[in-house]
């Protein structure tokens, strides 16, 4: 097949448009194609179908009671510098502590991106033993406050040695 | 170089070995994002913290713990050509983006290429490990021992909540990403691809082409993966995935042999042709050449193609891509060039296998 455009040169390039639900196709050859500005290199980030783009639509779409829209884009990363409108515009945070720093808007979009808001996989295993030693300790201190309430003197003392001796151990 | 030498060194396992399932399912991938705590993302990244973010994983690597899971070699995307680059990419071992970071990316290798560790992509860390047929769960244990041994010289940006921390919430929490390609010409023949397709969409699963994100299906190949990173195990996201992969396996299963019933003649004149073609063509691009290899693929699955090596697809469809082919003929091709290369190629590799088709 020859380019629809040069009648010169093999067409290798097949276009297909979509404009408002109407479609149309041609063929072209690589020169004429690279001066029409048709060829879109797929290997090349920034085609119509990012997924960041569509993310940063999402965000850019949030409105919420309580915050006027400057104020929010004046939201900041106090490590890193981000700004949550450029958070918007990226669809990437710009280092760890933004989850913490922009938390009051993570929320919300994570409901939508995400099934739930909190990780239940696996913990890494250094900073995990902290991790899952927190964890122990909240679930025990919630246990203690239940004994009192219910005048159980006896548990309570029990689960108040080994709330003490955890807490010992995680200051060595 | 005879062409037989290069694809033997060219191909990475996951293109040369079976596995399970394989007469469907191509391959199954697991991806790891990992980021280390105390560095910017690599969005923000400047050319001191990538270096020392490189640094810290090139350290991490030559740990005993890491030594006993394979010979790793790392290399700097700087120190590729553009070229060696895109090679990487055809062979899905790295991401277009990496190929495109060449001031700070770098990506490890493990020498069978079944591992391959991305880093200062989009964040710090990627461990990809893809292993061939439907082997998602041997994938995600090799990845996993990979992050265990790498965690035990790095300290990874962990949260009590969203768990990792990576730069785009869509990947926060366990940072996997699971996927397995798959070859599905009985159910697009049979036309209810669609419809199974989108039903899979539903479930928080995500369909895409070979090339991931924005790619298009050609060859009625396909990626379907988790997209759900936060609130789920890594477990139940790999069981999730795994069982909605069984049952497309069953249902492309029975629309093979549904066709094969009803249209016997039809399928076999359609594969027998496009062999044909595959055969004697002079000109092929890339986007006939996946349709024709898909067909070629069917009949041999079907038996009515014999002694060409079921292989022949995956080894093709990666071997035949414009970078690959640079590299074969060792020099810059353009379009037009590349189609009569390909078609060479293929007509070469075609006449290795002692052939037959059957009526």
């Amino acid at each position: 097949m020859l380019c629809e455009r040069c009648h010169e040169r093999a067409a290798t390039v097949h276009v297909t448009k979509i404009v408002n639900g109407e479609k149309t196709g041609y063929h072209l050859c690589e020169q004429c194609a690279k001066e029409q500005g048709e060829i879109m290199n797929p290997f090349i980030a920034g085609n119509a179908f990012d997924f960041n783009k569509l993310l940063s639509g999402l965000l850019n779409m949030e409105s919420s009671p309580g915050y006027t829209p400057t104020q929010v884009n004046q939201l900041r990363c106090s490590t890193c510098g981000m700004t949550y409108n450029q958070f918007t515009q990226l669809g990437r945070f710009g280092c760890p502590d933004c989850y913490d720093n922009f938390a009051s808007r993570l929320e919300p979009l994570l409901r939508r991106i995400q099934t739930g808001n909190s990780h239940s996989g696996k913990v890494p295993t250094k900073s995990g033993e902290k991790i899952q030693q927190q964890r122990r300790l909240e679930a025990l201190r919630r246990e203690l406050q239940k004994a009192v309430a219910e005048e159980n003197f006896e548990r309570a003392a029990e689960l108040r040695d080994e709330i003490r001796t955890l807490e010992q151990n995680a200051g060595e | 170089m005879s062409l037989s030498d290069f694809l033997q060194r060219a191909m990475s396992r996951w293109m040369r070995d079976g596995g399970p399932d394989d007469d469907i399912v191509i391959s199954s991938r697991i991806r790891v994002a990992r980021n280390i705590q105390g560095y910017p993302f690599p969005i923000l990244q400047t050319d001191s913290h990538a270096t020392e973010v490189i640094q810290l994983v090139e350290q991490a690597m030559s740990t005993m713990s890491v030594n006993q899971l394979g010979n790793y070699e790392m290399v700097r995307c700087r120190d590729l050509s553009p070229l060696d680059r895109q090679v990487l990419v055809e062979k899905h071992l790295i991401s277009p983006d990496l190929a495109q970071q060449d001031k700070h990316g770098a990506v490890v290798l493990r020498d069978d290429e079944l591992v391959s560790i991305m880093v200062n992509e989009e964040d710090h860390i990627r461990i990809q490990c893809i292993l061939p047929g439907m082997r998602l769960k041997e994938s995600w244990q090799l990845a996993t021992s990979i992050d265990d041994a790498l965690e035990s010289k790095l300290t990874y940006a962990f949260h009590e909540k969203y768990g990792y921390l990576t730069a785009c919430p869509t990947n926060v929490g366990t940072g996997i990403r699971a996927s397995v390609m798959m070859h599905l010409p009985g159910l697009a023949l049979s036309g209810s691809i669609q419809r199974l397709l989108s039903a899979v969409s539903q479930v928080g699963l995500a369909v895409r082409g070979i090339y991931g994100e924005g790619s298009e299906s050609y060859g009625n190949l396909f990626q379907v993966s988790n997209q759900i990173t936060l609130g789920e195990t890594e477990e139940e996201i790999i069981d999730n995935l795994q069982s909605v992969v069984a049952q497309l396996i069953g249902h492309e299963r029975n629309a093979r042999e549904q066709l094969l019933q009803r249209n016997r003649v039809q399928l076999e004149d359609r594969v027998s042709r496009s062999f044909g073609i595959l055969a004697y063509a002079r000109r092929m691009d890339s986007r006939e050449t996946l349709e024709r290899l898909s067909d070629v693929r069917l009949g041999i699955d079907l038996g009515i193609i014999q002694g060409v090596s079921a292989g022949i697809l995956k080894e093709l469809m990666i071997s035949t891509q414009p970078a690959f082919l640079q590299k074969y003929f060792n020099r810059e091709l353009s379009a037009s060039e590349r189609d009569i290369r390909r078609a060479a190629l293929i007509r070469e590799r075609l006449r290795q296998d002692d052939t037959e088709v059957h009526g």
